[in-house]
């Protein structure tokens, strides 16, 4: 939908729904989603999408809500469930692998060289915010995956000096490979240490070279995208296929509330990596 | 005026060569990582900067010192000044050389520089630094020639060149202001996101450029018969001297901020840096002779300068005073600020950085660098004063 055409709804939904909705309609439809999601949104108890999936509106103000998050458009969003992985044991390692191998990451002996998409933490590292006092044996004895949380307000993107680092219209957080100058200032400040930097040439530590995905020259930046290039041909990323039908990961568009996500947020208490940051990931964790 | 480089004694040209050679050294230890990748430094995914981030930002400050001596002069006609006041101009020239040089060698891909003029992103503080550091280094060239070709006619300068000298003084301090957000606007680096940094790095810069330039005079009075003159050299003591205070009162601040509001966080790093940070059953503490023995040299630095007799007396315990406090400054900066900020991870782990031999030699080679240029620019401003007096 261009802009103008939805601009043009907007206005002609607030016109005629002014008068006939409560005012929650009009607010939102004034906060620019279109008039079908509006419609919806309202249907969604709003109290309870509040609580579920944590996107919080402007007014919501406090620490751990600085701004507004993109209610238009599309944004692609994922939910972890770490129950299915504890359930499920050598799944998160094989999406760690399917990840890597799909993209040519390559695997350097040297820790120091080390480059990685996704991988396993410790529940602590992940969420340091979150107390660790008398943690429940589940948490203590399983890891958690960890990726890029394509942030709707990612500081890599403000860091970075030459735009290589970039959000695409759809909230997917973008490396554009020829462009970067090696800089790292967008390592510096990232706060979760998603990303990764080629310190030598990876080619010779591929393992199995994929021919569909580029690979990377020494000195730039990298990191999980999402797999935006298929998710531009309406597949899901490698690491949600690669769970098959266990539902441990969920992807698809945040910003629609009939979305399998959408859903899953709803029904589920989750939480998100360092939110007084005010970054707002778009990666969901149920613990 | 170059010509009045081109001539000096032995010991002159024993210098040249001898800086020289360490940097053809730095140049070939350059060759090797341009060709392998930075993969030959010590920097890790963890530690994604390293000594040629920190000399970097050491070194804007010894720029940004400068100004301390531009600034009485010029705005406040501090006569005393007339003499030295080019030198604090060339000393910035050379340091903010060794600053642009310290950043090409960090890029992972320096054919590329130019995307930052042609795909400019101006929410970025990277693009503001590069503007007001080349910024600085034309006014400081401008200024610099022309006041000094001016003294060599023996007229007073143009007009005009009033301007970019007035320039010159806000552009001294944006270069470390800005330089400082580049650490201290970053999300989730407690011990960077601090509003103090900027002023901090202000406080040392005036202390550390300053302790350079009285070194520098204390060394042109022995070998090139330059006197800076005694009001003069004690002036800027003072400054010195106030400036370190400053500095150091600052670092109390982030102590007290970190210790007494038991955030984490917030004391994490300090740790670190001083005491070394348990970590599971691992003490970290590869920094911790470093930031002590800053804190020792600072101390007896100041303490040096500030006793009669070793400030008004002794020219070799003032200089002594002067490198120490430099050093010290040069250990909080150079090495603690920048390299401490990476610890602990964003995901609260621990690595620590060593710098390999490789690294270390090109950093060497920019500084040989830079004080190669700082010998030829003072040969020139002080053949200048000769001829004047001759």
């Amino acid at each position: 939908m261009d802009k103008k055409r939805r601009d043009f709804l907007k206005i002609a939904g607030v016109s005629t729904l002014a008068g006939l909705g409560g005012a929650t309609v009009a607010g939102r439809l004034v906060s620019g989603s279109s008039p079908v999601q509006a419609r919806a949104a309202h249907v969604v108890d709003s109290a309870a999408q509040e609580a579920g999936h944590g996107a919080p509106k402007a007014e919501a103000g406090g620490h751990g809500a600085t701004g507004e998050v993109a209610k238009s458009g599309n944004r692609w969003g994922m939910v972890i469930d770490m129950r299915k992985f504890r359930e499920h044991p050598g799944l998160a390692e094989k999406v760690v692998h399917t990840c890597h191998s799909i993209h040519n990451v390559p695997n350097f002996p040297d820790k120091k060289d080390e480059i990685k998409w996704i991988w396993l933490m410790e529940y602590e590292n992940v969420f340091p915010e979150h107390s660790h006092y008398f943690k429940n044996k589940e948490l203590l004895d399983h890891e958690v995956l960890v990726m890029c949380n394509h942030c709707d307000n990612p500081p890599c993107v403000k860091a970075c000096p030459t735009r290589a680092t970039f959000k695409n219209k759809d909230g997917i957080v973008a490396m554009d490979y020829h462009r970067c100058i090696g800089c790292r200032f967008c390592m510096a400040a990232c706060p979760y240490g998603a990303r990764s930097f080629n310190w030598r040439n990876p080619r010779d530590y591929i393992e199995n070279y994929n021919r569909e995905f580029p690979s990377r020259m020494r000195g730039v930046v990298e990191k999980c995208n999402l797999c935006a290039e298929r998710v531009a041909l309406g597949k899901q990323p490698a690491c949600v296929e690669a769970c098959g039908d266990t539902k441990a990961m969920i992807f698809g568009n945040l910003n629609d509330p009939d979305s399998e996500i959408r859903q899953v947020l709803k029904a589920n208490y989750t939480i998100q990596r360092k939110p007084s940051l005010g970054t707002h990931p778009s990666v969901f964790y149920i613990v | 005026m170059f010509e009045k480089a081109l001539k000096g004694n032995n010991y002159y040209w024993i210098w040249l060569a001898f800086l020289g050679s360490l940097m053809a050294i730095g140049a070939f230890c350059y060759v090797r990582q341009f060709n392998y990748g930075l993969g030959l430094t010590g920097m890790s995914r963890d530690v994604s900067w390293g000594l040629y981030i920190s000399q970097f930002t050491f070194l804007v400050g010894v720029a940004a010192g400068g100004v301390m001596l531009v600034l009485p002069y010029y705005v406040h006609n501090f006569k005393a000044f007339g003499r030295i006041t080019i030198l604090g101009e060339f000393l910035a020239i050379a340091a903010l050389l060794m600053c642009l040089t310290f950043i090409v060698a960090d890029l992972g891909q320096p054919m590329r520089m130019l995307n930052v003029i042609l795909h400019a992103q101006p929410r970025s503080m990277l693009f503001y630094d590069m503007i007001v550091l080349n910024g600085y280094l034309f006014l400081n060239i401008l200024c610099g020639w022309v006041i000094l070709t001016a003294e060599r006619k023996q007229v007073p300068p143009p007009k005009w060149i009033y301007i970019f000298v007035y320039i010159s003084i806000p552009f001294a301090i944006s270069i470390h202001t800005v330089t400082a957000m580049l650490y201290c606007g970053l999300p989730g680096r407690h011990f960077w996101l601090s509003a103090i940094i900027a002023p901090r790095f202000l406080a040392s810069a005036f202390a550390a450029g300053p302790a350079l330039i009285v070194v520098a005079a204390l060394i042109l009075k022995r070998v090139a018969n330059f006197d800076a003159g005694k009001k003069a050299i004690d002036k800027m003591v003072t400054i010195i001297i106030y400036a370190a205070l400053t500095n150091a009162f600052f670092v109390i601040l982030e102590f007290f901020v970190g210790y007494y509001s038991n955030i984490p966080g917030h004391k994490h790093t300090l740790q670190y840096l001083f005491f070394g940070l348990e970590h599971n059953g691992h003490v970290y503490n590869n920094l911790v002779p470093f930031m002590w023995a800053f804190v020792a040299l600072g101390i007896a630095g100041v303490a040096l300068l500030a006793i009669p007799y070793s400030r008004k007396k002794n020219e070799f315990l003032l200089g002594l005073g002067c490198v120490m406090l430099f050093v010290s400054l040069w250990l909080d900066k150079g090495i603690g600020f920048v390299l401490g900020g990476f610890v602990p991870t964003p995901l609260e782990e621990i690595t620590e950085y060593y710098p390999t031999a490789n690294e270390i030699f090109i950093t060497i080679g920019v500084w040989a660098m830079g004080f190669f240029v700082l010998t030829i620019l003072y040969k020139i401003a002080v053949g200048v004063e000769h001829e004047i007096e001759a």
